[in-house]
């Protein structure tokens, strides 16, 4: 009775699943959306707030360390997709070949976010008692740079989960014995990892960009 | 639809638009250059939840579900500005 392996029993057939599957982890990325937006809303209304300190603030992140992260992130959502369709051709070793890349992009990413990181607390831009920074409203930059570890903070937690993900994916691929099966697994990894890449496409300007032309 | 050239053509376009809203955040356009960055950002999103992550072959459902997302992401954002811009 039981034809297809990969198939489970409450399901009348493999695109049902697919579909429950796929909706389910819409389901999740929605929630990300409202717990990701928090944090936007709570920086825009801040932002309104003291424009001029949030622009002077954001001048002292380093531009060309986020504008390579965000493009290393921009590919790393290319490799993933060429992996989600190798999974699809069920072709394992491709697949375990692009979840791989896509896992070793966001290790780059994490490497250079985490140079950021040592630069800032060097120049003093960690948001506690120490926090100094020169010739401005220094509680509102506080803030400034306090969103600004939340949020890449939060962000990164996420890369740091995806890129472990990937590494499991990578294996299954590699030694799994039904390529059929890890389809919509690789589909919903796929969702996760262009959901954390969306996220990053909004943070970057607001935390690069927001006071370099003044 | 969803071949490897395909695929291509959208992260070069990705590619393509982070240069741009770099290079226009360091022409001085007033309140403008949030306005561009953000237009910018919402392409690439668009980009990003379209092709990649394959909205436009999902089923009804899923559609509906992913733009409740941000339809209370939109009520979030608008009520509480409703009440920062007006005071």
């Amino acid at each position: 009775m039981q034809a297809n392996p990969a198939l489970a029993h409450q399901f009348e057939d493999a695109a049902q699943q697919r579909d429950a599957a796929t909706l389910g982890m819409w389901i999740f990325l929605a929630t990300e959306v409202l717990f990701f937006g928090a944090m936007f809303l709570g920086y825009t209304v801040y932002r309104i707030g003291s424009p001029h300190v949030f622009q002077a603030a954001s001048n002292h992140t380093l531009v060309l360390a986020g504008t390579v992260n965000t493009a290393l992130l921009l590919i790393s959502s290319f490799t993933m997709v060429l992996g989600v369709r190798a999974a699809k051709g069920l072709r394992p070793r491709a697949t375990a070949g692009f979840l791989a890349l896509t896992a070793l992009l966001g290790v780059v990413f994490l490497t250079i976010k985490g140079f950021e990181y040592r630069h800032e607390v060097y120049e003093g831009l960690w948001p506690g008692h120490h926090f100094h920074i020169d010739g401005m409203d220094s509680p509102v930059a506080r803030m400034f740079f306090y969103l600004y570890f939340l949020m890449t903070g939060v962000h990164a937690f996420h890369v740091v989960i995806g890129v472990g993900m990937l590494s499991l994916f990578t294996l299954r691929a590699l030694f799994g014995f039904q390529p059929a099966k890890l389809v919509t697994s690789v589909e919903l990894l796929g969702l996760y990892w262009h959901f954390v890449d969306l996220v990053w496409i909004f943070l970057f300007p607001l935390i690069y960009l927001a006071g370099r032309a003044a | 639809m969803n071949s490897v050239k395909h695929y291509a053509l959208v992260t070069a376009g990705l590619l393509a638009l982070l240069l741009l809203t770099v290079g226009a955040a360091y022409i001085p356009l007033g309140p403008w250059n949030t306005a561009v960055a953000m237009s910018i950002s919402v392409a690439k999103g668009l980009l990003v939840i379209l092709f990649f992550m394959h909205a436009r072959q999902a089923t009804p459902l899923t559609r509906l579900f992913i733009c409740a997302g941000f339809f209370w992401l939109g009520l979030l954002i608008s009520l509480t500005l409703s009440d920062v811009l007006t005071r």
